[in-house]
């Protein structure tokens, strides 16, 4: 009895002994990510596609755009300009209506597929007939699914010609060629993977063009190839090895799901991963002090903005909307909730595209307003509500206006609800204030101008959606304006023109301005030359190499 | 004559009494299987309903802001969501009868792939919780129930009340903070090291199970090194919840005339209270530790946040809160079926600890 005890004892201390050490055994080598591989923690929860037709979100474009080439590529030191990418020179008719590409002899796509006009001419075809979320990109040019075939074919194996409706500006139409919804990829290796399909009213084509395939994997002839994608888990990136400029330095790059701020510090200063990608203020400002760990940062194309319904009879005075404009806390907004991550800028262009405005008149001045409210006849102030998403730092932008407003005598109640929800109010109209933000759909001009500053049809049925519709400003004149510089072939003078635009909006508009995104990204010192460009989708990491 | 009489009337009987006890159980399988597709149906009907009332659009989750106003309206009906209420819960309710739950819209995978992917995650951690839970939680019930008002009792209940009220994700972060970058001694984040995480091919997704099996004892160790830290707080959260019940129903056994008996029998006290008390307090204790792994296998978003724990929690509350109810109503189903099969055991082990329960 006594034996069978101790020996049963020794047996546990033995299991014990051998469990402690086997995780005890690997301690300081594992806090260190693979020497090939570059791993980027990053929120990646809003991904639903990795194929270009359809995907449109931020983290989609910059994958994509390692991924997939384009026929053009905006230059990352000057991005109101664009550069052939597998185009070598193009010309534009003397009409402004035919585009006529000439591609970069011998690319192959990471399959080892030839690039050809034709590939363009199908990927401009499967945008159009899929008709996902970008495919307005290509389609506001006149093109649909019954003459696309018509307007962007292959004219011999290197010669693309796109032909548009209209004699628009032709940076407009470059601009828009170079969004990663006008991704080359590869004809004969997707169409091995399609689908067939059941033609009906409101899909006509017997085929899904492979989007249920690309939904999941690459074919492309970027620097890097699609391993794999798990979604919010990770988005895997290898180096095609037969790309046809300089080969990307690093094997593999990891993008891992991380979600929260402070999980990505705490692994970033460990080392488990390289790169962190959406740290918050707080957490920024330890990285600024940290010796491991680098902070790059680049100014995005994303602005932030409350937009004040006009269907409230207050908010629809001029005077209110002005006086808006006079109750936000501009300076401690921006030396406090966007420290590092954003900056103050109060016209609808962001810093870097065509036409930017750096004009801010407007700074916080209780006094103004009251006075402005007095003549609009609501001296006594008024109650309104406001829409926000649980998320920093619009939490806490909302939460300084409601107190700097409180000033003024109007009483904001905020309504807090998640993203999807307080949007799907916004976009039925019913709110009073919505606080929200706003990225380009592509990289001109024109988004923003037809988003801040075009409405014509302000009906409740109206098949637009810009947010001056959604805020039911109705401005015919802003509108035609918007049109008009969109024409303009110029490029000096398209730029005044939306200059002139965003100073009526900055006076006249219900938009409130509030400030511009800086992107910041943690990086371990060891990783050299990572930069992080003007959008996402010239967020590079071929160039990328680890110490 | 008589005999035989008497004979064939004795096997009659035999043979009935046989045929009612068969007849019961048919009776009882019967009547479980009645309350078990009721719940489901109750289940699919509530949350479905509640997931089309909620002021989401779910056509914004499968296409973003940004899509013009015709795609929204074809997708709308691709969806099927113009279709009246009644007639779109019909159609989902056809679909799971024929096993097929949907697709989700965040990961665009049937939602069968999608819960037999992150279930193991959830799986793997609540069993390793609750196993230390238990393991830790009993004795330490046990001791503070037979030193009732002493100091030991005082140090079990306030370690218990720690681990009970100081909210799970602090003390996560507070936990990876020491032994993940100071320390070094713990993996994070998810379930296993970058370095493995794409040349290592799982079998039924429970990690530890699938590199034990195939011998791969350097990832076992990488993923040991991710679970420890994860597995321990849920265990100290369970724990917490176990002792404090292992306490109580100790004891009220311990209150009983069979102990008092048991000792007058001259028992030693580690007998009386290991052998006699505990095995009474057993049967209690079992649903107690039922409903503490039942509400960890439900996934603890939170733990599944802090840790980027792959797990069920967190799909389905992204799901949720991306109105992607495919994905949502799939893991209710699941869930309920983990309720279920989790009263099952439990009932098994209530006879198989007390005698009374197996009498009919």
């Amino acid at each position: 009895m006594n034996f069978s005890k101790t020996n049963f004892t020794r047996r546990t201390w033995l299991m014990a002994t051998v469990l402690a050490s086997i995780v005890a055994t690997t301690p300081l080598a594992m806090a260190e990510t693979p020497a090939d591989t570059l791993v980027q923690g990053y929120a990646l929860d809003e991904i639903i596609t990795m194929d270009p037709a359809e995907a449109f979100e931020l983290s989609t474009a910059e994958i994509s755009a390692n991924i997939y080439d384009l026929l053009v590529r905006f230059d990352v030191s000057d991005t109101s300009k664009v550069q052939g990418d597998l185009a070598q020179s193009w010309t534009i008719s003397d009409d402004g209506l035919v585009y006529t590409f000439k591609l970069k002899p011998g690319l192959t796509f990471a399959s080892g597929n030839p690039v050809t006009a034709e590939d363009v001419a199908w990927s401009f075809e499967r945008v159009i007939k899929l008709d996902k979320a970008p495919a307005f990109i290509l389609g506001q040019f006149g093109i649909t699914g019954d003459n696309v075939t018509e307007k962007a074919r292959a004219e011999g194996p290197d010669t693309f010609v796109f032909t548009v409706d209209r004699p628009y500006a032709p940076s407009f139409v470059l601009n828009c060629l170079a969004s990663s919804s006008s991704a080359v990829v590869d004809k004969k290796l997707v169409l091995d993977h399609a689908i067939p399909a059941v033609p009906s009213t409101d899909y006509k084509w017997d085929s899904d063009f492979g989007n249920d395939w690309l939904k999941t994997h690459s074919a492309g002839s970027g620097v890097f190839k699609l391993r794999e994608w798990r979604a919010n888990e990770a988005v895997v990136i290898d180096r095609n090895e037969g790309y046809h400029g300089s080969k990307a330095k690093l094997a593999r790059v990891v993008y891992r799901h991380m979600k929260e701020s402070a999980a990505q510090r705490l692994s970033l200063e460990a080392g488990d991963i390289d790169v962190a990608r959406n740290l918050e203020p707080n957490d920024l400002e330890a990285m600024a002090k940290s010796e491991l760990v680098d902070l790059v940062e680049a100014p995005k194309g994303t602005v932030f903005y409350i937009g004040l319904n006009q269907k409230n009879q207050r908010l629809a005075a001029p005077e209110v909307r002005q006086a808006f404009k006079y109750l936000v806390d501009y300076d401690a907004i921006g030396k406090t909730l966007i420290k590092g991550i954003g900056r103050v800028h109060q016209t609808f262009l962001p810093a870097g595209v065509l036409g930017e405005l750096s004009d801010t008149p407007f700074k916080l001045d209780v006094a103004k307003a009251k006075a402005l409210l007095e003549k609009a006849g609501l001296k006594d102030g008024f109650s309104v509500t406001m829409d926000v998403r649980n998320t920093q730092p619009v939490t806490g932008i909302a939460e300084s206006i409601q107190q700097t407003a409180a000033a003024a005598g109007i009483t904001i109640e905020i309504v807090p609800g998640d993203d999807k929800q307080t949007l799907t109010k916004y976009r039925a109209r019913n709110h009073d204030i919505y606080i929200g933000q706003w990225g380009q759909d592509y990289f001109d001009p024109n988004s923003n101008a037809q988003a801040f500053a075009s409405n014509t049809d302000n009906s409740d049925r109206s098949k637009n959606s810009t947010l001056a519709w959604r805020n039911a400003w109705h401005v015919l004149e802003l509108t035609a304006k918007t049109d008009a510089a969109l024409m303009e072939t110029d490029s000096a003078k398209r730029r005044a023109m939306y200059e002139d635009i965003q100073r009526t909006v900055l006076e006249t508009s219900p938009f409130v301005l509030l400030f511009q995104q800086i992107e910041v990204a943690g990086v371990r010192k060891n990783v050299r030359g990572l930069k992080l460009g003007p959008s996402f989708d010239t967020n590079f990491v071929g160039n990328v190499t680890k110490d | 004559m008589m005999l035989q009489a008497s004979d064939i009337s004795t096997s009659r009987q035999t043979m009935s009494r046989a045929g009612t006890r068969t007849l019961a159980i048919l009776a009882q399988f019967a009547r479980f299987l009645l309350v078990a597709m009721t719940t489901y149906f109750g289940l699919l009907a509530v949350t479905f309903f509640i997931g089309r009332i909620i002021p989401v659009d779910p056509v914004l989750a499968v296409l973003g802001d940004r899509a013009p106003a015709a795609v929204v309206e074809r997708t709308r009906r691709e969806m099927g969501l113009d279709l009246p209420l009644i007639e779109q819960f019909y159609i989902y309710i056809k679909g799971v009868l024929q096993g097929d739950f949907g697709r989700s819209v965040l990961t665009t995978n049937p939602v069968m792939e999608d819960l037999r992917r992150f279930f193991p995650a959830t799986l793997e951690l609540a069993t390793l919780g609750t196993l230390i839970g238990s393991c830790v939680g009993i004795p330490l019930g046990v001791l503070a129930a037979v030193k009732r008002g002493s100091w030991t009792d005082q140090v079990v209940r306030i370690f218990g009340l720690v681990g009970y009220s100081v909210p799970i994700f602090w003390m996560g972060l507070l936990l990876l903070v020491l032994f993940y970058v100071k320390l070094q001694w713990v993996g994070y984040p998810g379930r296993i090291d970058v370095a493995y995480e794409y040349s290592f091919t799982p079998i039924t997704g429970l990690l530890l199970l699938d590199s034990a099996l195939q011998g791969e004892w350097t990832v076992f160790s990488s993923v040991v090194h991710h679970i420890v830290l994860p597995a321990l707080l849920l265990g100290y959260f369970s724990l917490a919840y176990i002792s404090r019940m292992t306490r109580s129903f100790m004891l009220n056994e311990l209150s009983q005339e069979y102990i008092v008996s048991a000792r007058a029998k001259g028992l030693s006290e580690a007998r009386v209270v290991w052998c006699h008390a505990l095995r009474n307090a057993a049967v209690p204790l079992v649903t107690v530790i039922a409903l503490s792994y039942a509400s960890l296998l439900e996934g603890s978003v939170l733990t599944e946040t802090v840790f980027s724990w792959p797990g069920i929690g967190l799909y389905i509350t992204n799901s949720l809160q991306n109105a992607d109810m495919n994905a949502v109503l799939g893991g209710t189903v699941l869930i309920g079926s983990v309720f279920i099969a989790l009263n099952l055991i439990a009932d098994l082990l209530y006879r198989m600890l007390d005698p009374r329960t197996r009498v009919q």
